[in-house]
């Protein structure tokens, strides 16, 4: 039977010592998703993977896989895989024989275990190499192989911890369009977890940000990145400007609101209902300048300008307040707007969010 | 041809700075040269002699030529100098091979764990652990070995415990193979928990939890994952225990009530009351080749390991 819900994690809680990892945790995944849990070091990633996995025991709140209470169930017993940060590859054991540990582990009669297992081989391009040991392979392959691992005996979920970290660049790349290629062929619920959020939003069909212990946002990467519910995950996702604004008056999700440089706009405002001092967050490429500027606009010095080659990242001063900008080079003449020029600077009021204080 | 010419003049160049180098590392390892050579290497050569030498006719022995050292291991020479299958020697180095293994069996049964257990405690812990684990090597041997002659002997520790729990009085656990094999055991344990330890301690935590992620339960991570890969360590401490434990004295002679010999306590009869130093000197070089063959066994079996791809 399958659950519509592969990973229900209720109120969950963990302390170290005195340290609290997590704080009442809550959130739950579907099946065949692609699950992100973005934040920064230290905010109880790793832990609440390896709750899942079975490592951890949460001190109190339970984790439910499929609708099966599994706080009390030991690692080996759980339908979960995981791929280690540092792939955990057994040195002794030739490539085949790590793969096909966990089919052996489960009973698998030989035929079937040799077939799967040139099979995943196969799946991720290692398939000549099957006879050799994990310890003279490269990053990207032993990468690879703990992936053919953690997948050969079909995982109901299969759990990634910062899997790309070690990776150079380039890999890092082409292996975000091989995992998210294998979890849409196999129809496995991935739950990943990274502090890069340019792979989170890259990846994941949906994103929990932690932060502070705590479940700060859920939702697709469009919704984390143009609808942060706060500061928190405004700041970590993305760069933004953020504006001391007060709000004067709310209605309806819109709240009417004055910049600190004296102009009063109307923008969507989720959730604000109190009057007085908060945040405006407006990402730079939101930002329009030159004739170039649409929706609210108001007029800026250039005080710094970095060249990228396809963007210019452009620092205003607007009376006083300082804004980051960034425009696209679109055409040969794109970057034509010099250091210390005072130009029409613009954004969209929909492209803004009232954030709390 | 024309190559070696073209090389020799740079090999003339680096000649001099070679032949100093040279001289450097034979005067400066000349003190460890001497005292491995006199203290090490020559006594065993005059063991070698020895044992092939004609035993005096008032103990002491002649530098003549003679196998009778070795003979003797084997066979008794008759009245009329015939030669008589006697098993009485090779029981004795049997019962030693069997001993020794089961000290070393023991040993690794219990040391596994105990190095496990202390492998996962916390970092201060440990080094007070591992401390005491070796705190026994600082009283004398003979001593230790005395006290348990206190705890298993008539009237001691145990008897008397167990006397309180209804078993019959005036018990003795003493002078049988059992007591030999327990304080043998226990002077080894350290020995063999120490590169135990090394080993699991440098064991990667991670690979124990992808074996349970990969369904392996106690049982089969520790067969497949803990023990393959702290081989190394376990064979060292085999070693460490079992080659020191074939020539064990004090424990047979104590414990086992010198009764029922081993070949350490064989050697030491030959050379004291014996008063047959070549054939003392046979079964020392015969212990010793044995030995060898053990040790070369297994370094072969470990090259072969390592050589598989
Ligand atoms: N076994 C442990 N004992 C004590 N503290 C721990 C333990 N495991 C984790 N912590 C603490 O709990 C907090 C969360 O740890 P966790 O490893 O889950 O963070 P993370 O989000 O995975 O961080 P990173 O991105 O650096 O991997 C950290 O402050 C960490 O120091
Ligand atoms: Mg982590």
């Amino acid at each position: 039977m399958t659950h519509a819900k592969a990973i229900e994690v209720q109120s969950v809680s963990k302390h170290f010592g005195a340290y609290q990892a997590l704080k009442s945790v809550s959130f739950h995944i579907a099946s065949n998703e692609f699950f992100t849990m973005l934040g920064p070091s230290g905010c109880g990633k790793t832990t609440l993977l390896r709750m899942l996995a079975g490592f951890e025991n949460p001190d109190t709140g339970s984790i439910l896989l499929n609708g099966q209470e599994v706080v009390s169930i030991p690692p080996h017993k759980r339908r979960v895989n995981t791929v280690f940060q540092s792939y955990a590859l057994f040195p002794h054991m030739t490539l085949e024989q790590n793969v096909a540990y966990g089919l052996e582990n489960l009973g698998w009669e030989k035929g079937r275990i040799k077939n799967r297992v040139g099979e995943m081989l196969e799946r991720v391009h290692m398939s000549a190499m099957a006879t050799r040991k994990p310890t003279k392979l490269s990053g990207g392959q032993r990468q690879r192989i703990a992936l053919a691992r953690a997948l050969a005996p079909e995982p109901e979920v299969l759990l990634l911890d910062e899997p790309l970290s070690a990776l150079d660049l380039k890999l890092r790349q082409a292996m975000r369009d091989e995992l998210r290629t294998l979890q849409r062929d196999t129809g496995i619920t991935f739950v990943f977890v990274t502090h890069d959020q340019e792979e989170a939003l890259d990846m994941s069909d949906r994103i929990a940000v932690l932060g502070g212990g705590e479940v700060q946002q859920i939702g697709t990467p469009t919704e984390i990145y143009e609808e942060p519910v706060n500061r928190f995950v405004a700041d970590f996702v993305g760069e933004t400007n953020f504006l001391d604004i007060e709000v004067l008056e709310t209605l309806g999700g819109q709240a009417t609101v004055r910049t600190p440089f004296g102009l009063d706009i109307t923008v969507p405002a989720a959730g604000i209902t109190a009057k007085g001092r908060a945040t405006l967050s407006v990402r730079p490429e939101k930002i329009n300048l030159g004739n170039q500027a649409q929706g609210i606009t108001f007029e800026g010095r250039v005080t710094n300008k970095n060249y990228m080659g396809g963007y210019t990242h452009y620092t205003l001063d607007v009376a006083g307040t300082e804004l980051r900008a960034s425009r696209r080079n679109a055409s040969r003449e794109g970057d034509t707007i010099p250091l210390g020029a005072t130009v029409p600077v613009g954004f969209v009021a929909g492209s803004a969010r009232v954030l709390a204080v | 041809m024309t190559d070696s010419a073209l090389n020799a003049p740079a090999r003339l160049e680096r000649a001099p700075r070679a032949r100093l180098w040279h001289d450097l590392s034979f005067w400066g390892l000349l003190p460890s040269r001497l005292l491995m050579g006199f203290a090490l290497i020559l006594p065993i050569f005059i063991i070698a002699a020895v044992s092939v030498a004609t035993r005096g006719a008032y103990g002491g022995f002649t530098w003549d030529f003679n196998l009778a050292g070795y003979s003797q291991i084997l066979f008794n020479e008759g009245w009329t100098g015939e030669l008589e299958f006697t098993p009485q020697y090779l029981l004795i180095i049997g019962r030693t091979f069997l001993l020794a293994g089961a000290t070393t069996l023991i040993c690794l049964l219990f040391a596994v764990p105990v190095a496990y257990f202390i492998s996962r405690q916390p970092a201060n812990r440990k080094a007070i652990l591992v401390y005491l684990v070796t705190l026994p090597f600082w009283v004398s041997m003979i001593l230790r070995v005395y006290a348990w002659m206190i705890i298993l002997g008539k009237d001691g520790t145990l008897p008397s415990l167990l006397e309180q729990f209804g078993f019959p009085a005036g018990m003795s656990f003493m002078f049988n193979d059992g007591a030999t094999l327990t304080a043998m055991v226990y002077t080894a344990m350290p020995l063999m928990v120490l590169p135990v330890f090394a080993s699991i301690e440098k064991l990667d935590g991670t690979l124990i939890e992808a074996s349970h992620d990969l369904y392996g339960d106690r049982w089969v991570t520790l067969r497949r994952v803990i023990l393959p890969l702290t081989a190394p360590g376990l064979v060292a401490g085999a070693i460490l225990v079992f080659v020191p434990a074939l020539g064990a004295v004090l424990e047979p002679t104590l414990m086992g009530g010198g009764k029922q010999m081993m070949m350490g306590s064989l050697i030491q009869l030959q050379f004291g009351g014996g008063r047959n130093w070549p054939f003392g000197a046979a079964i020392a070089m015969t212990l010793m080749a044995l030995v060898m063959l053990f040790l070369i066994d297994t370094a072969l079996r470990a090259a072969r390991r390592e050589a598989r791809p």
